[in-house]
C-alpha cells in the first residue's frame, strides 16, 4: 500500500571504506524490524562474498524500510546503496539522482577521508540534503568533537544535531532514523504526469529475467502496462511491480511518483535496462528523458585466457553468466599465438577488471592468464583512415601510421597535504599535466591532473596508495583524445615474439620499461636446457636484452641404493611442474613470470 | 638367474650432517642380534642365488668381520661373486675392522667413505678420520689382499674449490684405488645441513657444475673411465652390484630401508629397525622393469640406451620420438647419438633429470 508522498524518504549512505556503512545499514534494518534478528548475519546488504572481503560495495542495492517515527507517523524509507569506487562513478551518480538525501558516515577516529569527500560533493551537486553521522564513538580513540568541527569546516555541514553513534553496538542509531525523517525532504513529482522512472540498477534473475530497480520521478506504473526505455527504445510488457524488502520482494499494485521499487517485464538482458535510462509508458510517453544518461562503455581491455586450454568453454559460459548482470562487461573471442584461445574483455576500469577476474577464478573455479590491460587508441593512417585498437596485436605497421591518439582523463586526487610532493612525482612519471590544486582545508588538498588513461589503468591506484600510506584517493573521467607519440613494445623469447606481452606505450617510457621487463623475465623464468635471449623491441629494433643462462645442474647424483621408485617419482613430479608452464616455442614460462611482467610498477 | 643381494647395516656412531640414510646408534649386543636376524631372513631366500653382495649402511664397518662372515655364509652364493663392504675410515684403524677375516670370508671389494682428502672439508662434513686414516684403511685392505677399492668423493661441499678437488682426486690415484664414486652433495630434508643450509657457504649451481666437470676431467686424465653419472673405474673394476640397479636387473635388499626388485615387483622394508627385527614386512612399491624405467636408468650410464639391448629385452625398438627428442639435446652437447645408441655427455649428466624427463617420462 502506497503511503502519501510526504511520508517517503529516499536516501543513500556515503562512507569511506571501513567507516561503517554496511554496519550502519544493518542496524537501520534491524531497528525498522525489516529483518528478524535471528536472520541477521553481519552486513546483510553486501551479499557477494567478494564485497565482504574487499569491504566495498560493487553493485547498488536498495531496500524499503517502514519506520514509525517519534511523531507517531509511519514513514517509508528507501535506502539506496551505492558502489564505492571510481570505476563505478557513473553508477554512483545515478543512485544519488534517485535520492533526495544522503547520510554521510564519518569515522570518529579517522575524520573525513578523500573518497568520502568526492562522493559528498557528488551528492551536493545533485542537490541532496546531506545528513552527517559520526560513527564509532564507542572506540577509545574516538574524537567526535574534532570530527564534527572538521565536517563543519571542510564541507560546511551543520553538525550540531549530527547523531553520534556506534553502528557496532547500536548506540544512538535511532537518532539517525529521526534525522532522515526530519532533515531529508520528501520527494516531489506528479502522479498524473507521463511516467518517468530512473533506472539506478538492474539485476538478472534466472526466473524473472531482469529486475529493474527504479525511482519513479513522475507518473505511475503497474503490471500490464507497456513500458518503454527512452534511450534504447526497447519496449516490454510489465509483469510485476513492487518494493524491495531486505529479504524478499513485495509485489504492489502500482508504483507512484516519489517511490522506489522494482519492475519485472521478462527482459532478457541487463543491456536492455541500462543504468541511467528513463522508463516511460508506450501510451502517453514522456517528452524528455531524465538528464544524466551515459551509455556505459568499457574503457580498459585485456585478454583473458584459461590457464588450461580445456577450460575455454567453461570460461565462455562463466563470462556469459557474468555479462547477464553486468552491462559494462564486454567480451569477444580472441586467439593468441602463445596463449591459445581466449577472450578480449572490456571493463570500466582496473577494479572492474580485477573483480571480474576474481569472480571468474573464485565462483567459477577457473585458472586464468590475463594480458596487459590496454585502452582504446585511435590510429590515424597515412591514407587518412582512422582505426581504433584495444589490442596491441592489431597495432599496424608503423610505416603506415600518420599519428596516434590516446585517451586522456581529468583526474582529481584527494590527499592530506603532506603527500603533495610524492603525488606530483608520481603523476609526473605518468606523463601527467598539472592543472591546479585546491586546499580543501589547511591540510587537505584536491590536486587536479590531466593523465593519460593508459598510465592509470593498472597500477596507478596501487602506487598512489602505497605512496600516501592509503590516505589519498582519486577519481577520474575521460576528457578527450590527444595526439601522442606511441610505440608498440614486443617481447621476444628465444627470438619469438610473445604476443601476449606486447603493449603500447609512450615512446619516452619505452626504454625504461623495456629494461625492466627484460630483467623481470630473466629473474622469473627458470633456467632451461638452452640459453634463452630475452629481448624487448620496437618494430625490429631491440632496445633491451637479457640472457637466461642455460641450466647447469639438475641431477640426482646418488641413486639411492635400489630405490628406483623414488627417482621415477621425482622425474614425474618435475614433469607435472612443467605442465603448469606455458611453452613458447622451446621456452617454458611459468605463470609467475607473466604476472611479474604484468604487475610491473614504479616501485620495483 | 642369479640376483644381487643388498644388506643394509643400519648402525652409525653418529649422524653425518648431510646424510639421510637410515641408521641408528647401536646399543650393546644389537649388531650381533641384527646379524642373526639377517641370517635367518637369508635362509628364507635360499632359493635365490646371489652373484653380488653389497653391505651398505649405515656403517657396515661397525659390524665385526665375524658377523659379515656369518651373513655371507648364509647367502646362497653363485659363481664368482663380487662382495663389497662399505667402510667408514674411522672404523678401520689397527683395532678396527678386520680386513683379513673379511677377505677370508669372501669380501673382495671395499668402498671407503672418504668424501674428501682435505681435512678441513672432511671436518665440515662431520667425518672424524683424517686423510692419514683414510690412507691407512686403504693400505690395510690392500695388504689383506683386497685390491678392488673404491673411494667416495663429494662434490659441491662447503668451501670446496677446484684446487682442493684436485688434491682429493690426486689422493685417490696415489692411494691405488680402482674406483671412485663422486657424488654431488644434495641437501636432503631432515638433515643438519638442511637446517643450516643458509649458513653453509655452499658453491652455487654453476660452481658445482664446474666442479663436477673438472672432476670428470681429472679422473679421466688419470686413466679411469666414467661409466655412470657419479661412478668411475679402471677398466674391469666397475661395480657389478651397482650396475644391476642401472641395468634394471633383479636384486634383493634386506634390512630396514632396503629396496628390492624381484620378479617384476618392487618392494622395500620400512625405516624401522625394531619392527624389522620383530617382523619384517615387505611394503609393495609397484611394478618395476617397464621400458621407461629401464631407459631412465640406462641413461645414467655412459653406455646409454642401446637399441639392440632394448630390442632383446622388450622386443621393440626405441620409439622414434625419443631419437627425435634427443636430437634437440645433441645440438647443445648434452647428448651423443651414435648409431642405435643415445647417451648423455658429462654436461648432459649434470642436467640429467631434465634431459631424461623430457626424453622418457
Amino acid at each position: 500500500m502506497a503511503v502519501s508522498k510526504d511520508k517517503i524518504r529516499n536516501f543513500s549512505i556515503i562512507a569511506h571504506i571501513d567507516h561503517g556503512k554496511s554496519t550502519l545499514a544493518d542496524r537501520l534494518l534491524e531497528l525498522t524490524k525489516s529483518v528478524a534478528l535471528r536472520d541477521m548475519t553481519e552486513q546483510i546488504l553486501d551479499d557477494m562474498d567478494l564485497e565482504r572481503e574487499r569491504g566495498i560495495t560493487i553493485k547498488a542495492h536498495a531496500v524499503k524500510l517502514d519506520y514509525t517515527a517519534q511523531d507517531g507517523e509511519v514513514y517509508e524509507l528507501n535506502l539506496i546503496d551505492t558502489p564505492g569506487h571510481v570505476d563505478f562513478n557513473y553508477e554512483v551518480s545515478r543512485s544519488l539522482a534517485a535520492c533526495e538525501g544522503a547520510i554521510l558516515v564519518v569515522d570518529a577516529t579517522q575524520g573525513i577521508e578523500a573518497q568520502t569527500l568526492a562522493n559528498t560533493y557528488l551528492a551536493l551537486d545533485h542537490d541532496l540534503e546531506v545528513v552527517p553521522v559520526i560513527n564509532k564513538i564507542d572506540l577509545p580513540s574516538a574524537m567526535p568533537d574534532e570530527v564534527a568541527n572538521e565536517i563543519e569546516d571542510v564541507i560546511g555541514l551543520d553538525c550540531s544535531v549530527a547523531p553520534r553513534v556506534s553502528a557496532k553496538t547500536g548506540l544512538n542509531v535511532e537518532q539517525v532514523l529521526e534525522r532522515i525523517v526530519q532533515d531529508i525532504p520528501a520527494p516531489t513529482g506528479n502522479d498524473s504526469a507521463p511516467l518517468r522512472a530512473l533506472i539506478f540498477d538492474s539485476v538478472y534473475d534466472s526466473y524473472r529475467g531482469v529486475i529493474v530497480y527504479v525511482r519513479i520521478m513522475d507518473g505511475k506504473i503497474k503490471a500490464g502496462d507497456t513500458m518503454k526505455m527512452m534511450q534504447t527504445g526497447a519496449a516490454f510488457t510489465v509483469v510485476e511491480v513492487g518494493y524491495m524488502r531486505a529479504q524478499s520482494m513485495e509485489p504492489a499494485e502500482e508504483l507512484c511518483a516519489g517511490e522506489v521499487g522494482y519492475i519485472t517485464a521478462s527482459i532478457k538482458t541487463v543491456r536492455d535496462a541500462n543504468v541511467g535510462d528513463t522508463v516511460t509508458l508506450a501510451t502517453n510517453p514522456a517528452l524528455e528523458p531524465l538528464p544524466g544518461y551515459r551509455s556505459v562503455l568499457p574503457m580498459v581491455f585485456c585478454g583473458v585466457y584459461p590457464a588450461d586450454g580445456n577450460d575455454y568453454e567453461a570460461l565462455r559460459d562463466a563470462l556469459e553468466k557474468l555479462r547477464l548482470n553486468d552491462a559494462a562487461l564486454s567480451f569477444e573471442p580472441e586467439t593468441s599465438g602463445v596463449l591459445g584461445f581466449g577472450f578480449r574483455c572490456g571493463f570500466l576500469g582496473l577494479l572492474h577488471l580485477e573483480i571480474i577476474q576474481e569472480r571468474l577464478e573464485r565462483e567459477y573455479d577457473l585458472d586464468l592468464v590475463t594480458t596487459i590491460p590496454s585502452v582504446i587508441y585511435k590510429i590515424h593512417m597515412t591514407d587518412g583512415s582512422v582505426i581504433e585498437i584495444d589490442n596491441p596485436t592489431h597495432y599496424p605497421n608503423p610505416a603506415n601510421i600518420d599519428f596516434c591518439e590516446e585517451p586522456f582523463t581529468n583526474a582529481h586526487i584527494y590527499s592530506p597535504a603532506e603527500y603533495v610532493g610524492t603525488i606530483m612525482d608520481l603523476c609526473q612519471t605518468r606523463r601527467g599535466i598539472f592543472k591546479g590544486m585546491d586546499y580543501i582545508t589547511k591540510d587537505r588538498v584536491d590536486i587536479l591532473y590531466e593523465l593519460p588513461l593508459n598510465e592509470i589503468i593498472y597500477d596507478f591506484f596501487d602506487s598512489l596508495k602505497s605512496r600516501t600510506r592509503g590516505y589519498a584517493s582519486f577519481d577520474y573521467e575521460i576528457c578527450d583524445y590527444r595526439r601522442s607519440n606511441l610505440v608498440k613494445l614486443d617481447v621476444l623469447l628465444n627470438g619469438d615474439v610473445i604476443d601476449a606481452l606486447s603493449f603500447i606505450i609512450h615512446s619516452d617510457m619505452a626504454y625504461g620499461k623495456a629494461r625492466k621487463i627484460a630483467e623481470r623475465l630473466k629473474d622469473n623464468i627458470p633456467r632451461q636446457m638452452f640459453e634463452i635471449p630475452v629481448q624487448v623491441a620496437i618494430g625490429g629494433k631491440v632496445i633491451a636484452r637479457e640472457t637466461i643462462k642455460a641450466m647447469r645442474k639438475d641431477v640426482l647424483a646418488k641413486c639411492y641404493g635400489g630405490d628406483i621408485t623414488r627417482k621415477k617419482k621425482l622425474l614425474e613430479k618435475q614433469k607435472e611442474g612443467k605442465k603448469r608452464m606455458r611453452s613458447f616455442g622451446s621456452v617454458e614460462v611459468p605463470q609467475e613470470a607473466f604476472m611479474a611482467v604484468l604487475k610491473l610498477d614504479d616501485n620495483n | 638367474m642369479p640376483v644381487g643381494l643388498y644388506i643394509h647395516i643400519p648402525f652409525c656412531r653418529g649422524k653425518c650432517p648431510y646424510c639421510d640414510f637410515y641408521s641408528v646408534l647401536p646399543s650393546k649386543g644389537i649388531i650381533d642380534r641384527y646379524a642373526d636376524c639377517i641370517c635367518s631372513h637369508l635362509k628364507e631366500h635360499s632359493d635365490r642365488r646371489f652373484d653380488t653382495v653389497y653391505f651398505g649402511g649405515g656403517s657396515p664397518s661397525l659390524t665385526r668381520a665375524k658377523n659379515i662372515a656369518r651373513m655371507i655364509e648364509c647367502a646362497n652364493l653363485y659363481g664368482n661373486p663380487e662382495i663389497t663392504v662399505e667402510c667408514n675410515p674411522s672404523d678401520c684403524g689397527e683395532s678396527g675392522f678386520d680386513f683379513e677375516k673379511a677377505a677370508s670370508a669372501g669380501v673382495n671389494r671395499i668402498s671407503l667413505g672418504m668424501q674428501s682428502a682435505v681435512d678441513s672439508e672432511r671436518k665440515t662434513l662431520g667425518r672424524r678420520a683424517d686423510a692419514g686414516d683414510v690412507l691407512n684403511a686403504v693400505k690395510r685392505a690392500q695388504s689383506a689382499g683386497i685390491d678392488n677399492i673404491s673411494l667416495d668423493l663429494m662434490l659441491g661441499t662447503p668451501g670446496q674449490n677446484s684446487e682442493s678437488l684436485k688434491r682429493s682426486v690426486d689422493f685417490c690415484f696415489s692411494s691405488g684405488a680402482k674406483h671412485i664414486s663422486a657424488y654431488i652433495l644434495k641437501i636432503e630434508e631432515g638433515t643438519r645441513f638442511f637446517r643450516i643450509k643458509d649458513k653453509l657457504s655452499l658453491p652455487d649451481d654453476d660452481e658445482t657444475a664446474d666442479l663436477y666437470l673438472k672432476c670428470v676431467e681429472l679422473i679421466e686424465e688419470n686413466g679411469m673411465k666414467q661409466y655412470e653419472i657419479s661412478n668411475f673405474a679402471f677398466q674391469g673394476f666397475e661395480s657389478r652390484h651397482n650396475l644391476k640397479y642401472w641395468h634394471c636387473e633383479q636384486y634383493l635388499g634386506l634390512g630396514p630401508a632396503a629396496h628390492s626388485f624381484i620378479d617384476g615387483r618392487r618392494f622395500y622394508y620400512e625405516r624401522n629397525l625394531e619392527e624389522y627385527m620383530k617382523n619384517p614386512t615387505a611394503v609393495p612399491d609397484g611394478e618395476g622393469g617397464s621400458f621407461e624405467e629401464y631407459a631412465m636408468l640406462a641413461l645414467r650410464l655412459t653406455e646409454g640406451l642401446q637399441n639392440s639391448k632394448v630390442k632383446e629385452r622388450f622386443n621393440f625398438d626405441i620409439p622414434a620420438e625419443i631419437f627425435e627428442n634427443a636430437k634437440r639435446f645433441e645440438q647443445n652437447g648434452l647428448i651423443k647419438i651414435c648409431d642405435d645408441t643415445i647417451s648423455l655427455t658429462a654436461k648432459g649428466f649434470l642436467v640429467s633429470n631434465a634431459v631424461i624427463g623430457s626424453l622418457i617420462i
